[in-house]
């Protein structure tokens, strides 16, 4: 195996939990809902995927029990910001909170335990394919979700009428409840929809990039995938290439660090975060586009008026 | 009246008698933690260390901790909550404290301090540290012994002298083994962070490395190690159980002893402020069982450690030259503490250029 190939196997892992975490909030945001609590949602599906794993012995059970304990939590958010409309950002640093604080106690037996890594499928025929087929067609099923999620969720938002519909309440829900679209269940399922890719990619974590639990093991990638989807400016695709320039800027820098190439490491751990915000600016120019995309109500509260 | 009572208990507080009052039933020794007391390396260290204390003196004392404290100006707010809530002695156990440290003991010059691994102290601020650079040093040889490709992965944290000076100990220890021993080390500007530390050891290892050794605080390298059938050594906790034929040793911080010996002397009167530095000899500091290695290298692993512990070798013996060949240390001279502790220098050999 090529050191090429070995960076890219690594950048791979390293991009998954970042893609996963920020094509659901782009639903959320793209509903109209600013849930800032990713990291919270995030970090309670890792230790509850990892519990699920130990408890039963099988990671694909642990999988879906990342999935469902990130709805769930998701669901008190939806419950506090939709129903009771509390403050969107207050109710979304709260959960953030929240989740580090109960993650812990639901993972603390299992500190210190060695995990079960979860096993990569191998894809017959496209896996022999040279240098490509070991990167993209042996991979676990967590990196195919991420994969099929980008190009579904493109889809939904922009071809799909129940993807207008979603696109219309985040541009203006009072016209969209006009119409006679139900505002707030639409909102509870897209907020659900995010809480349940943060717990994907919290479950990748513990499952897949560190078979393991050890509490805030999230470490911030919440937040960065919060960033991006504000930086791939609401756009699916765009989700998808910041989360890979991301994490492949996050591991070459630590290759050039091994080579010795003499430029001080600070710098060069701060290059992720600045190649990313630069690139998206870029192809992000264009600010009429941004405007467009960018949903009108995020974080507004709505209620109905009766 | 009510009101009356709580304007009357809110001054008594701000003049410092509830810290008085709190101290006539059983005084608070506290603790600042910067990751989670079950981290499996630095911090559940410092936590079990504050569980002996505990045990020692039963009902006598009680031992509050704040845990995932980041450093920087939060630290500083933690810490003053702790001396404001009556704590006789607070312990801060990174190194990122030690502004703060000294900071809010200025407002509090009742309480006692101690930070750990840090070089600024006052009449109530005393610093401990353990010479982790003996463990490393012993880790050096190993590792020299041990890699076939002659070559060893370290994972540093940040560019601090505590850090430096582990990163000197296991070249010279190494470089004594093999005087062509190469050293790779990746800066992860990050104490705790699983995901980075694998991805850091798998960088390494894709380049070619066969041992690793980190000074980042979580499982996840030698968990790495594990899965490529590499060797690798354990940091400030024994790691075994995430690498049962991976870890060939590991630095085990023990602080419980110092945090006893320290206590008695709050409850005594009779804590001062002091600089101490303990090692191998004094316990604050002790290996995990040699494994996975071959008896010859277990049985020089084990002989070093004794020279060590008995005095007859110091780790930082000359000859040593620094990095850009100027001298450091004549032959046979033996360095002094003060320029261990600010060390911001490689000493030849080490293939890295230390970020400034």
């Amino acid at each position: 195996m090529g050191i090429v190939e070995a960076i890219l196997l690594t950048v791979i892992t390293a991009a998954t939990p970042l893609v996963l975490a920020s094509i659901g909030e782009l639903v959320t945001e793209r509903s109209g809902v600013l849930n800032l609590g990713v990291e919270g949602m995030m970090v309670m599906g890792a230790a509850i995927a990892f519990a699920a794993t130990q408890i039963t012995g099988s990671p694909y059970i642990g999988i879906l029990a990342g999935i469902a304990g990130g709805a769930l939590f998701s669901l008190l958010f939806g419950f506090l910001t939709l129903t009771l409309v509390a403050n969107q950002v207050a109710t979304g640093l709260a959960l953030t909170i929240l989740g580090l604080g109960i993650s812990g106690q639901i993972g603390e037996p299992y500190v210190g335990m060695s995990g079960t890594k979860l096993q990569p499928i191998v894809i017959p025929l496209l896996s022999d394919i040279p240098f490509l087929g070991p990167l993209l067609f042996k991979q676990d099923i967590i990196f195919y979700v991420s994969i099929a999620l980008v190009i579904g969720v493109n889809w939904f938002l922009f071809k799909s009428r129940a993807g207008l519909k979603i696109r219309a309440i985040g541009d203006n829900h009072g016209s969209a409840h006009a119409l006679g679209i139900h505002v707030i269940r639409t909102r509870y399922l897209a907020v659900m929809f995010g809480g349940a890719c943060a717990g994907l990619a919290g479950a990748q974590l513990s499952l897949v990039y560190t078979p393991q639990w050890v509490e805030n093991m999230s470490a911030g990638r919440g937040w960065i995938a919060l960033a991006l989807v504000v930086f791939a400016s609401w756009r699916p695709w765009r989700v998808l290439a910041g989360g890979y320039l991301f994490g492949a800027v996050s591991i070459s820098q630590l290759h050039a660090q091994a080579f010795g190439i003499g430029i001080p490491s600070q710098f060069l751990s701060a290059l992720p975060y600045i190649a990313t915000v630069v690139v998206l600016i870029l192809i992000s120019h264009n600010r009429r586009m941004t405007q467009i995309n960018t949903p009108a109500c995020l974080g507004k509260p709505f209620v109905p008026d009766r | 009246m009510k009101k009356i009572i709580l304007a009357l208990a809110t001054s008594a507080a701000v003049l410092g008698f509830a810290a008085a009052a709190s101290a006539q039933d059983k005084t608070k020794i506290c603790f600042i933690y910067v990751g989670s007391k079950t981290d499996g390396g630095w911090t559940q260290a410092h936590d079990i260390g504050r569980q002996a204390l505990q045990a020692e003196f039963g009902d006598k004392i009680e031992t509050p901790f704040l845990e995932s404290v980041p450093e920087g100006p939060d630290a500083e707010r933690a810490i003053e909550r702790m001396a404001r809530s009556g704590c006789a002695a607070v312990f801060t156990t990174s190194f990122g404290f030690m502004d703060a440290t000294v900071k809010v003991a200025e407002k509090f010059p009742d309480v006692k301090f101690e930070h750990a691994t840090g070089f600024k102290s006052a009449p109530n601020v005393a610093t401990y540290n353990s010479r982790f650079y003996e463990g490393r040093y012993i880790q050096g040889i190993i590792a020299a012994k041990m890699s076939q490709k002659g070559v060893a992965g370290y994972i540093a944290s940040f560019p601090i002298p505590e850090v430096v000076m582990g990163i000197n100990a296991f070249v010279h220890g190494a470089q004594s083994v093999n005087p062509d021993f190469k050293v790779k080390v990746i800066w992860a500007n990050t104490w705790f962070d699983p995901g980075k530390e694998a991805d850091a050891a798998k960088a390494l290892i894709d380049q070619g490395v066969d041992i690793l050794t980190q000074h980042t605080d979580t499982t996840a390298p030698m968990q790495v190690a594990a899965e490529r059938g590499i060797k690798a050594f354990g940091q400030a906790s024994d790691m075994i159980k995430a690498g049962p034929e991976t870890q060939l040793t590991a630095i085990v911080d023990t602080w419980g002893a110092y945090y006893i010996k320290r206590t008695k002397a709050v409850l005594d009167g009779t804590w001062k402020s002091e600089q101490v530095w303990d090692g191998l000899k004094d316990g604050i500091l002790t290996m995990a069982p040699y494994t996975n290695m071959p008896d010859d290298v277990k049985k020089l692993a084990e002989e070093t450690e004794a020279k060590i512990r008995s005095g007859e070798l110091h780790p930082f013996t000359g000859l040593i030259k620094k990095q850009d060949g100027s001298d450091w240390l004549a032959d046979g001279a033996v360095s002094d503490d003060g320029t261990l502790l600010g060390m911001n220098f490689y000493i030849a050999g080490v293939d890295d250029q230390l970020p400034k």
